[in-house]
């Protein structure tokens, strides 16, 4: 249990997707402009990340690292390494699940759907989204320890961008220089957040 | 009244049209240091006070003092007595050239270790307020803004967290980082969203390690290693801390550290003041308190083999590294602090959570003040805009 803790806290806080990593800028930049959306955004990413991450977890053990197929019991199968289709299948997976969770959610849900509107399919390619499964992989994260990965990260990048939007917010109303004005100052201010967040870095959990 | 009165005749060439239009951000600013201004409020409803941005910043200016002027003896106290027990020693280059003009290296004698101090202090006090008073000026004049009192708080607190023996030209750029890119891009004094005094400062100390932390540089003798308070404590424990000072030593500010941080009762003082005068906020200093002492006190409770942090005291907390400095002069800067009353609490709690999160989790930073504080000043417009949202919710449900 202690590990899992720490391993969340690690993802949103030590090793936020981005603000240490600088992930997902894009849209990190384009959807902070107002709280509101800035939320709904960064729920929209929790949501997909807790999915999505597990299920290429799953993906990437039954199916594409070495040895993976063994399961099958066929004795030609044992050895196949299929992990060179890894950034192909995990993108397909995203967009995939991205999909459907916009179906179910226009469905059952169309309240939230509503407020998402366009940033559920925006997500797809978000780098931060790719970016979790790919660490996934490269730490080798079990099964449980992907799950909770993946929630922390998309918390850890949910606070940044709603953080970012407020900031924003604020400065609406200040008299930066004209050619700072939009993105080069969101560029500025991006950079200072990460100054902010270096407090964690070396942090032992 | 001579002086008005060359004010006055040479102020046509400052205005729109005149000789020297682009300077005159410069004579106002001449100006206003010598007159109160007399242009006042003409529409809307106003309150009538005499209490302005000027005052404002000149008052924490002011209350910045007792710490500065205590941490300028102690600073020249630390070394002294450093270099008695090193068995003498010269100081090496300019600044030892200047104390012999001055003063002998007597321990004992006050005006020896506060020429001692001064001689290491007032250098790098000049130096931020010469180059970021050029950044100052130099936005003032090409955006055509005033030039701001604000500078005055921005150049003493940046001083006052620097080591005493940082190379000047660090000094020099980092209070360059600071007014530039914390504070003149967003458009000036009070459009900022982090503390720019801190944002030089976490500049300097990200930028050049070995200068800004360790046990060397807090003690402004050559070759000599005396470790803060904070770090004996990561290394050794409390037991170890207790057998080198009393908490008294720590309230009083007889240990090494920055200028401005050592001494937790002339800290207090200028916080007083600055109480008193209802320019700090209240609500913001007892937020970072309350913040530090749940979380020191649950550290406490749980408890730790391997980390003698864990068992770190609250009182301990508050005497020892920046904390009372930050808590007073930082935490309260009231423009990348949280607006609203609550908010203002929950942002100094936030701060108090997160000192002592890092100072006793995070061994790369024995220190946590700073980073605390940028790090709740990232949030602070956020916490303000959940506070109004809440407001809001209230009333509406009353309508």
């Amino acid at each position: 249990m202690a590990e899992y803790l720490s391993l969340f806290i690690r993802s949103v806080f030590i090793e936020n997707m981005a603000l240490s990593f600088f992930l997902g800028m894009c849209t990190l930049l384009a959807i902070s402009k107002k709280i509101e959306a800035a939320i709904g955004l960064g729920i929209a990413v929790v949501a997909v990340l807790a999915i999505t991450v597990p299920v290429n977890n799953l993906l990437y053990t039954y199916l594409l690292s070495e040895g993976a197929l063994s399961w099958t019991g066929i004795e030609s199968m044992k050895t196949v390494d299929l992990s060179f289709l890894g950034l192909l299948s995990y993108i397909g997976v995203i967009a995939a699940i991205v999909q459907i969770l916009e179906m179910v959610l226009d469905r059952y849900m169309p309240a939230l759907y509503n407020t998402l509107g366009v940033f559920l399919p925006l997500i797809t390619v978000n780098c931060a989204i790719l970016g979790a499964s790919l660490f996934m992989v490269e730490r080798d994260y079990e099964f449980g320890e992907s799950v909770v990965y993946g929630i922390g990260a998309g918390i850890g990048w949910a606070l940044a961008i709603v953080a970012l939007a407020g900031i924003r917010e604020k400065l609406k109303y200040s008299d930066m220089p004209h050619g700072l004005r939009g993105l080069g100052g969101a560029f500025m201010i991006v950079g200072l957040m990460s100054l902010g967040f270096m407090s964690f870095g070396g942090m032992n959990l | 009244m001579g002086l008005r009165k060359l004010l006055d005749s040479i102020e046509p060439h400052f205005n729109k049209g005149g000789k020297y239009e682009k300077w005159y951000a410069l004579y106002e600013a001449a100006d206003t240091i010598f007159y109160s201004p007399s242009s006042v409020t003409k529409t809307g409803s106003h309150v009538r006070d005499g209490i302005d941005l000027k005052r404002v910043m000149i008052t924490v200016w002011l209350a910045a003092f007792p710490a500065m002027f205590y941490g300028m003896y102690n600073l020249g106290f630390q070394a002294n007595t450093a270099m008695a027990a090193m068995g003498g020693g010269e100081v090496a280059g300019w600044h030892g050239m200047l104390i012999g003009m001055f003063a002998g290296q007597d321990a004992a004698s006050i005006w020896d270790c506060f020429i001692y101090g001064a001689v290491f202090f007032v250098p790098i006090y000049m130096v931020t307020f010469i180059v970021g008073g050029f950044w100052e000026v130099l936005f003032s004049i090409v955006r055509g803004h005033e030039i701001n009192e604000g500078f005055f708080v921005t150049s003493i607190l940046f001083a006052l967290i620097c080591p005493p023996d940082l190379p000047l030209w660090m000094v020099a750029l980092g209070i360059s980082f600071g007014v530039v890119i914390g504070k003149e891009i967003f458009g000036g004094t009070g459009k900022n969203f982090l503390n720019p005094a801190l944002t030089g400062r976490a500049f300097v100390f990200f930028a050049y390690p070995a200068a800004m932390s360790g046990d060397a540089v807090w003690t402004a003798v050559d070759g000599f290693t005396g470790a803060t308070a904070l770090s004996v404590i990561a290394s050794d424990g409390m037991v170890a801390l207790q057998s080198q000072m009393t908490w008294m030593d720590a309230f009083i500010g007889r240990i090494p550290g920055s200028v401005g941080e050592v001494s937790t009762l002339a800290i207090f003082l200028g916080g007083a003041l600055l109480l008193f005068a209802r320019i700090a906020s209240w609500r913001v200093m007892l937020g970072v308190m309350l913040g530090m002492f749940g979380v020191s006190t649950l550290f406490n409770m749980i408890g730790s083999d391997v980390n003698p942090m864990f068992a770190m005291p609250w009182h301990w907390h508050l005497v020892v590294g920046g904390f009372a400095f930050g808590m007073v002069f930082m935490a309260t800067d009231p423009v990348s602090a949280s607006m609203t009353n609550a908010g203002k609490m929950w942002f100094g709690a936030l701060i108090g959570v997160m000192v002592v999160l890092i100072r006793v989790t995070n061994p790369a930073f024995p220190e946590g003040m700073m980073l605390a504080i940028l790090f709740a000043n990232l949030f602070a417009p956020l916490i303000d805009h959940f506070v109004v949202q809440s407001n809001v919710k209230r009333r509406l449900a009353r309508v």
